[in-house]
């Protein structure tokens, strides 16, 4: 009989693994990691402890595909006032879908307006004539998963010209500026100090290629915003709402930021 | 809706040789609430947790198990069964609620 352990039992060996485990350098010869990483660019993948790695790339033991399950369903649900299923439009997922989720965040050619997947999830709900998925609802983070599995281990790739081109700055601006009373900034844990330690914790380089994302400190699912709420209430800093133009922006620029690292979605981490 | 109840993910092989030690895996949604953890207006969450798992093989039991509140959510429970004959595998989670969940996989054993 084994059980996946409490978090609080992780933490206490993890505890013990970082001080050993403090620079990822040690174990980037394995030839399993090199996926992980493209030119500079590391995967959080990379920092997490192979017992949580071995979470992730087990498709069975890998409690992201609950949510997985949940979105197959949900695809297939007929909804909304015109009566169809994502499915009645976009045939299989398997097929359909792969490679969206790399391109996202990605701008709207009709309201000119920078949308994530979510939020193209709901405009696409909306046009059923079917109810938006709340932000961080079960429903929206199952079919935003089953959506970006479908590019899993496609290389991220995200317009950063044109129309994109003010939000990325936009993006860009908002991950150098400093923010929240530790006065801190995104770049300065993430891009100067991305593999030091703070604390008992590695910096990883914030990279978003895998989300939504099993956290098992989450107990759960959540996006990248919901990680960008948290990591600005760390810097105390206000966080801001889900959905916001700052947010947007800043996912857009992340994810160029990680252009070419591989969607891993759902991956875990601690 | 489709998601009233838990939803479990099962993993047994669909055939062995007689003699054979499978490994069988099982995982269900469910938010194994402890009863000690306060929701965002700072009411204590009450404590729901799956507490009791079974697995039979053929009718008969070949596991209880009793789960603790701090069992993290979305309880992963794995084991290995040496397999002598074709046969059903029925699973049961019992919730602190009151609700059993169900499920069940066969093997072929040759």
């Amino acid at each position: 009989m084994r059980l996946r352990p409490a978090p609080l039992v992780g933490l206490a060996l993890g505890v013990g693994l970082l001080l050993s485990l403090a620079r990822i350098a040690l174990s980037e010869s394995d030839p399993a990691l090199a996926p992980y990483s493209v030119g500079t660019e590391k995967s959080g993948f990379l920092y997490a402890s192979p017992q949580t790695r071995a979470i992730q790339t087990d498709d069975f033991n890998n409690p992201g595909f609950l949510a997985v399950d949940r979105g197959k369903t949900l695809w297939n649900t007929v909804a909304g006032t015109q009566g169809k299923s994502c499915a009645s439009c976009h045939n299989a997922a398997e097929t359909s879908m792969k490679g969206v989720g790399a391109a996202y965040p990605e701008v709207d050619a009709k309201t000119g307006k920078l949308v994530d997947i979510e939020e193209r999830i709901n405009l696409e709900r909306a046009r059923m004539g079917a109810p938006a998925f709340a932000w961080e609802s079960d429903d929206l983070l199952a079919m935003t998963t089953y959506v970006k599995l479908q590019s899993r281990g496609m290389p991220v790739k995200v317009a950063t010209t044109g129309p994109a081109h003010a939000y990325w700055l936009a993006g860009k601006h908002f991950y150098e500026a400093r923010r929240g009373q530790l006065d801190m900034s995104c770049e300065q844990c993430h891009g100067q100090n991305n593999n030091n330690n703070l604390r008992t914790e590695t910096l990883s380089q914030g990279q978003i290629n895998g989300f939504p994302t099993y956290r098992l400190s989450w107990q759960g699912m959540g996006s990248a915003q919901r990680r960008f709420r948290e990591c600005n209430q760390q810097i105390r800093a206000e966080p801001l709402a889900f959905g916001s133009d700052d947010y947007n922006a800043l996912e857009l620029y992340l994810a160029s930021r990680g252009d070419g690292l591989p969607v891993e979605t759902p991956s875990v981490r601690k | 809706m489709p998601f009233e109840t838990p939803h479990a993910r099962l993993l047994v092989p669909a055939t062995a040789k007689k003699g054979d030690v499978v490994t069988i895996k099982t995982l269900i949604s469910h938010p194994m609430d402890s009863g000690f953890a306060k929701d965002s207006t700072g009411k204590i969450v009450p404590r729901e947790i799956i507490n009791t798992f079974t697995c039979s093989y053929n009718g008969k039991q070949i596991l209880k198990m009793g789960l603790q509140p701090a069992i993290s959510s979305n309880p992963f429970i794995a084991f290995d069964v040496k397999v002598d004959q074709s046969g059903t595998f029925d699973f049961t989670w019992v919730d602190d609620n009151g609700q059993t969940y169900k499920d069940s996989a066969t093997i072929t054993v040759s």
